[in-house]
């Protein structure tokens, strides 16, 4: 339970300093703060609109120390302020319709990458100098020093508009109506499938070898080496003792990944105008639209926290050293 | 970097031999070197990147060998003049990201305790929040334009070698010289900069290489996104116009694919480089290629890796 707690307490301290960032970014820039992020609203509102949205924002001439409670109990209550490029809804409205298709986007990339990454990486381990282990890492690693939009660029370009063989963009098609109905569920996994790939293709390298590079160790270690001194059967071996231990430091890395591969997925989205997070933020990069900007940066931030937290759950069951400490 | 004078009498002709040795690292180095030449000398080879030379998206001919841009620009020239561009914010960046990294890290391991306690915290805070997305919000706040971009993937991307020097520094901090150095009255700073970092060099070269292929990917990122000069010429906002101009709809692959195949290129090279280098330095990897080495040569084929190093390292 303490593991637990002190994970918790460390991943409520990372919220608090990604919420007092956002704070302090607009005031800490150079020039006025309530200037700059008003500018665009001119025209459009009133002086009185104005003030009230300011005092909404907590951009008042009030000392930090009040403005910044004031923030504070806004994003508490989930009020991240309005947006400028879909004027006049709240930021959160606005996250709130992206946030699932870039939940979808991310999270089957991050899933799919680690289960093939971390199997084949098992296998080119368990046969050493065999043709995966000998090819496909390279092959891998050079796949992933593309910038992973841009392979979707490509992607896009040759399977979507050369071959034709799936949708250009979007999440599912114009005559569809959201349902949960096969049809539907099908359109998408079709818009999802070469976003997806993409991504999976651009990260795949780094779970292999690290997983690779783990169970080597594992398999050199005396207790893999009385596990085949009884003999047992080489697939126990491989699975029960190698595999789940040398999975430890990847599914740690898990963690860590999660917010590498969301970054990733929000130029993916751009390059296949999905209607996530990614194309949100480039509306808002557009249009000097900051409320919204960081109301992105927080809401993925408190994504990869709570996903943080699930992979130490996990981390918590694969390792019963944790486990004993913990009780 | 101050340590680096310890080793540099036998230090450059080493690493260069070391280099040499090593196939992957010597196909890391010239492929390096190629972009290096490129982005130095390659901006006077080719016209002005800006000048409007022909017909909007035209594809490569012999004029144009890459063809033409969404606004009638030479493709080529735009790769060339952005190769410097890019390359320079690489370079910079994974330099300052290990600086700071090193700064935090060795602190951190050198003095232990609170100190320790509460940089670590820093590091794994900023480990945690996602990278990308600070970027983004700490650029739009700044003016565009390369000082920005270094300045904001530095900020964002020196938590991950603070904690791997930190741990280096841990293990250092427990030998005798260092427990010699204490002894004999040097100051924490002269121990950290003159005993400790000296020691880590080869991981601190590796760090650099990596943190540079880190930098060039996000700038490229992050100037896709249009928030770095979108009037400058560089192979981010090179991908950004693409985009911006429909290239893919319009099937003008050109524009697009010979700026990412860049990218690319450079990250495997400073990726080949790097496992080159740690193939050299690493002394489990040595003793086990040693050990096949020896076993060819009398005709037997090793078959599983011989554990040279167990679980106690």
């Amino acid at each position: 339970m303490t593991f637990l707690l002190r994970r918790l307490g460390f991943y409520l301290l990372s919220a608090w300093v990604a919420l007092t960032i956002n704070f302090l970014l607009p005031r800490l820039m150079p020039g006025d703060p309530a200037t700059a992020l008003f500018a665009r609203f001119r025209g459009r509102l009133g002086p009185e609109a104005l003030q009230a949205l300011r005092e909404t924002f907590g951009l008042t001439e009030a000392p930090l120390w009040s403005q910044y409670l004031t923030s504070m109990g806004h994003v508490l209550r989930g009020d991240l302020g309005i947006s400028v490029a879909y004027f006049p809804a709240p930021v959160a409205d606005v996250i709130g319709t992206g946030l699932v298709w870039t939940v979808l986007l991310a999270g089957s990339a991050v899933l799919i990458s680690f289960a093939v990454g971390t199997a084949l990486g098992a296998v080119a381990a368990w046969w050493r100098r065999g043709w995966v282990d000998t090819w496909l890492p390279s092959a891998l690693v050079f796949a992933g020093a593309f910038p992973y939009f841009w392979l979707a660029m490509v992607a896009l370009y040759v399977f979507g508009f050369g071959l034709g063989w799936f949708p250009l963009g979007h999440a599912y098609s114009d005559d569809l109506t959201p349902a949960w109905s096969l049809a539907f569920v099908a359109d998408v996994a079709r818009h999802a499938a070469l976003p997806v790939a993409t991504m999976v293709l651009g990260t795949l390298g780094g779970w292999l070898l690290s997983m690779r590079n783990t169970m080597i160790t594992v398999l050199g270690s005396d207790y893999v080496n009385l596990a085949r001194a009884k003999g047992l059967p080489a697939g126990q071996v491989a699975l029960r003792y190698a595999a789940r231990n040398a999975l430890l430091p990847s599914v740690t890395g898990l963690g860590m990944s999660l917010g590498y591969v969301l970054g990733g997925s929000l130029l993916t989205e751009i390059v296949f105008s999905y209607p996530g997070q990614g194309y949100l933020l480039v509306q808002a990069v557009r249009n000097q639209d900051y409320a919204l900007m960081q109301g992105i940066f927080l809401v993925i931030t408190l994504a990869v926290l709570g996903a943080n937290l699930l992979v130490d759950l996990a981390c918590l069951w694969l390792d019963p050293r944790i486990r004993e400490t913990a009780t | 970097m101050s340590g680096a004078g310890a080793v540099r009498t036998t230090g450059l002709a080493a690493w260069w031999g070391a280099i040499r040795r090593d196939r992957k690292a010597t196909a890391g180095a010239v492929l390096l070197g190629f972009f290096v030449l490129v982005g130095v000398f390659g901006p006077w080879l080719v016209g002005d990147p800006h000048a409007l030379v022909g017909i909007p998206l035209q594809p490569p001919s012999a004029e144009h060998w890459l063809g033409t841009t969404g606004q009638g620009q030479d493709v080529l020239a735009q790769l060339v003049v952005g190769t410097r561009v890019s390359l320079a914010i690489g370079f910079i960046v994974g330099i300052a990201v290990v600086l700071v990294g090193a700064l935090v890290g060795v602190t951190a391991g050198y003095f232990g305790g609170r100190v320790d306690g509460l940089l670590s915290l820093l590091f794994n805070v900023f480990l945690v929040i996602p990278g990308l997305p600070l970027a983004i919000v700490i650029a739009a706040y700044l003016p565009s334009g390369p000082a920005t971009l270094a300045l904001v993937l530095t900020v964002t991307g020196w938590a991950w070698n603070a904690r791997v020097l930190r741990a280096q520094a841990l293990s250092q901090r427990q030998r005798d010289y260092v427990a010699a150095a204490v002894v004999a009255g040097e100051s924490d700073f002269r121990i950290i900069t003159r005993e400790i970092l000296p020691t880590m060099t080869s991981l601190l070269v590796a760090q650099i290489i990596g943190s540079t292929t880190y930098a060039i990917g996000a700038q490229v990122g992050l100037e896709f996104l249009g928030l770095g000069d979108v009037s400058a010429v560089t192979w981010g906002t090179n991908l950004y116009w693409a985009q911006n101009d429909s290239a893919l709809l319009t099937g003008a692959w050109w524009t697009f694919a010979p700026t990412g195949l860049c990218v690319a290129l450079v990250g495997f090279g400073l990726t080949m480089l790097n496992s080159g280098f740690d193939e050299i330095t690493n002394p489990r990897l040595q003793l086990e290629r040693a050990w096949r080495g020896y076993l060819a040569a009398r005709g037997h084929k090793a078959t599983r890796s011989t554990p040279v190093v167990g679980d106690r390292g």
